[in-house]
């Protein structure tokens, strides 16, 4: 056992704010707004709300308890917390997913932690004067060496290098000033700062208007209504070779949509038509959609809370610490992220300009030209992209505490020794994803097959071992001590039978979509993008970006294969 | 935006926001938090680890 024992969080304020930092990232302001507009607003936040009650809560309150318990024994790390709970020799390998996913998304989180933190300098120095997206577009491409190999190594101020370096440097700095002195201290300074600059930025777009008269319905209402509309009225066209009816684009103005109307009576090619609540609710993808805006967002399955909870004492309150860290994560997410985003860049590019762009279409194309034609832009780009920096610092550091744990505790060495190592690791895998920079492939890959799929598997792990190995009863007791209000006795049920089918389930559709590409509305098949970079069409980048993975997983492997601690364990529990 | 519209962002918004009030609340009242503070570094492991 690791003598990182000793450490542990200053005050239960610190330790909610450290894991609410955690979870708040570049998802709630960028990824949540894109998603809840293209599943049509209320029809998205009834499965986000359904997927948070049976997914996200459950498995908080489980990794928090079971990394309060392991953290007793004297484990910090998924592995050996895993080993402890299960005596099983195989979960102590299987707990290396829990190691993995924090260290590999750590290595290509830090470069878009750069690209925010260079965003917002550049914001401040007036090297951000957009009229078009298409400027923007250009921007983003060179700043972070979209086009070819190699170009993102550049230290100039628009290039993305020299940030890389610059937040490379603080979050070792934090993390080397352990749990309470780094990371509990910065997140207590961080989160506050985050929602006032957010509550700043929030006022400004409530207040837009219409700022062009002659486009008027590019408005903050209209921008509200493309987020949160629970009617989607969309405008389909007849292809004329197969007869299909093939979507055009949303409407959301009042009077556009009345236009629109009448033009579709009028032409037999042409049809309004309006999506409700009900249809919208039986596509599975929706689902998919909302369950995995819950995990990325609450950073459950991640190893993160698991590693955070166990440096807590044995009659410190979890549940209500958890669920404080979580609805700090939602507020964030809903109320802040869920009215600045899109309102903003509706108001300035209307409906058709912002439809379909992804997280970094929205946050890096789409936003700083916003910003650049907004009064006072510099000033509020700066403070958003200031304010994405902040949120994206809090989520990597807490991407690093767990590797540094597992090195502390399967290596027993100190925490100097075990940040210098995992420095080395992470220095060669970040810079791996800042030289294969082109079309983002190797950051692409690795969230793909760790910051995607290898989360629902962990997530899967640990609501199996709460509620089936160390049991429902015994986890709700472990959960309760200390505790300040208690879990309702409904989750027990949710927690054993509903959290693992949910979760099978929507893993099961995951996978169809994603990874065999079956579309589940038409029953079509195209292999993803991300199977054919590897089997069909593969592509040398993205099988690096694997291997790398796979490096990494086996020398975690090996590491734990020479811990006798774990093995203590299971001769103790076998005698 | 629709009058469902602003329904759906009303209840949405309001409670994350309701949630987060009486999480905050309840950890602030809690009175017993002092029983729970550890201290700064205790024993901060680098200076326990014979590496100075």
């Amino acid at each position: 056992m690791s003598d990182s024992k000793k450490e542990s969080w200053n005050s239960r304020a610190g330790v909610i704010l450290a894991v609410a930092g955690s979870a708040v990232g570049l998802g709630n302001f960028l990824r949540f707004p894109g998603q809840a507009a293209e599943y049509g607003g209320g029809a998205f936040m009834v499965a986000y709300f359904v997927a948070f009650i049976l997914i996200g809560l459950p498995i908080c309150w489980a990794e928090w308890t079971m990394g309060r318990f392991g953290g007793q024994a004297g484990f910090n790390s998924a592995p050996g917390i895993f080993n402890y709970i299960t005596r099983r020799p195989a979960f102590k390998y299987l707990g290396v997913i829990g190691v993995l996913i924090p260290v590999i998304i750590y290595m290509y989180y830090v470069y878009i932690e750069a690209w925010c933190l260079g965003y917002a300098v550049n914001f401040l120095t007036g090297n951000m004067d957009f009229s078009t997206v298409e400027e923007s577009s250009d921007f983003w491409g060179g700043f972070i060496g979209i086009g070819e190999d190699g170009s993102a190594l550049g230290f100039g101020l628009q290039q993305v290098g020299f940030y890389m370096l610059l937040v490379f440097a603080l979050n070792f700095f934090l993390i080397y000033r352990g749990i309470s002195r780094g990371i509990e201290l910065f997140c207590k300074y961080a989160m506050p700062t985050l929602v006032v600059l957010a509550f700043i930025i929030l006022l400004r777009v409530l207040t837009l208007g219409t700022p062009d008269p002659s486009m008027p319905e590019r408005n903050v209402s209209n921008g509200l209504g493309f987020m949160w509309n629970p009617i989607k009225n969309v405008v389909e066209v007849k292809d004329a070779e197969t007869g299909k009816w093939v979507v055009d684009h949303e409407t959301v103005d009042a009077e556009k949509l009345a236009a629109e109307t009448s033009l579709a009576e009028a032409d037999e090619n042409i049809r309004v038509r309006h999506i409700g609540m009900i249809e919208q609710l039986f596509n599975p993808q929706l689902w998919l959609a909302a369950a995995g805006q819950i995990f990325f967002s609450l950073s459950v399955g991640f190893g993160v809370i698991i590693t955070y909870s166990s440096y807590l004492a044995k009659d410190d309150d979890i549940v209500l610490s958890g669920l404080s860290a979580t609805s700090a994560n939602e507020f964030c997410e809903v109320a802040l992220g869920g009215l600045i985003t899109l309102p903003a860049a509706v108001t300035f590019l209307g409906v058709a300009g912002v439809a379909g762009m992804g997280t970094f279409g929205l946050g890096f194309n789409v936003l700083p030209m916003v910003f650049a034609n907004m009064p006072l832009g510099e000033l509020f780009g700066f403070l958003f992209f200031f304010l994405l920096f902040l949120a994206a610092v809090t989520s990597s550091l807490s991407m690093l505490q767990p590797g540094i744990a597992f090195l502390e505790e399967a290596l027993k060495i100190n925490r100097k020794q075990s940040v210098a190592l995992l420095g080395l690791i992470t220095t060669l895998g970040a810079g791996f994803v800042l030289y294969f920079s082109q079309d983002v492939k190797a950051l692409d890959t690795m969230d793909f097959w760790v910051g995607t799929f290898l989360i629902f598997v962990l997530s899967t792990i640990q609501i199996i071992i709460f509620g089936w190995i160390l049991g429902i009863e015994k986890g709700f007791e472990l959960a309760h001590e200390g505790a300040a209000v208690r879990i309702p006795r409904v989750f027990k049920f949710i927690m054993k039978y509903v959290s693992p089918l949910f979760l099978l389930i929507i893993f099961s559709l995951w996978v169809a979509a994603n990874v065999f590409g079956i579309n589940l509305r038409t029953g079509e098949t195209e292999y993803s993008a991300y199977v054919r970079d590897l089997f069909i069409e593969p592509n040398t980048v993205a099988w690096l970006s694997v291997c790398l993975i796979g490096a990494v997983a086996a020398l975690f492997v090996f590491i734990i294969g020479q811990n006798p601690d774990y093995k203590k364990y299971q001769q103790e529990d076998q005698t | 935006m629709t009058a469902l519209g602003w329904l759906i962002m009303l209840l949405s918004v309001g409670t994350v926001t309701a949630l987060l009030i009486w999480c905050i609340y309840m950890v602030l009242t809690i009175p017993d938090e002092t029983k729970h503070i550890h201290g700064f570094e205790q024993e901060p492991p680098d200076t326990k680890t014979g590496d100075e």
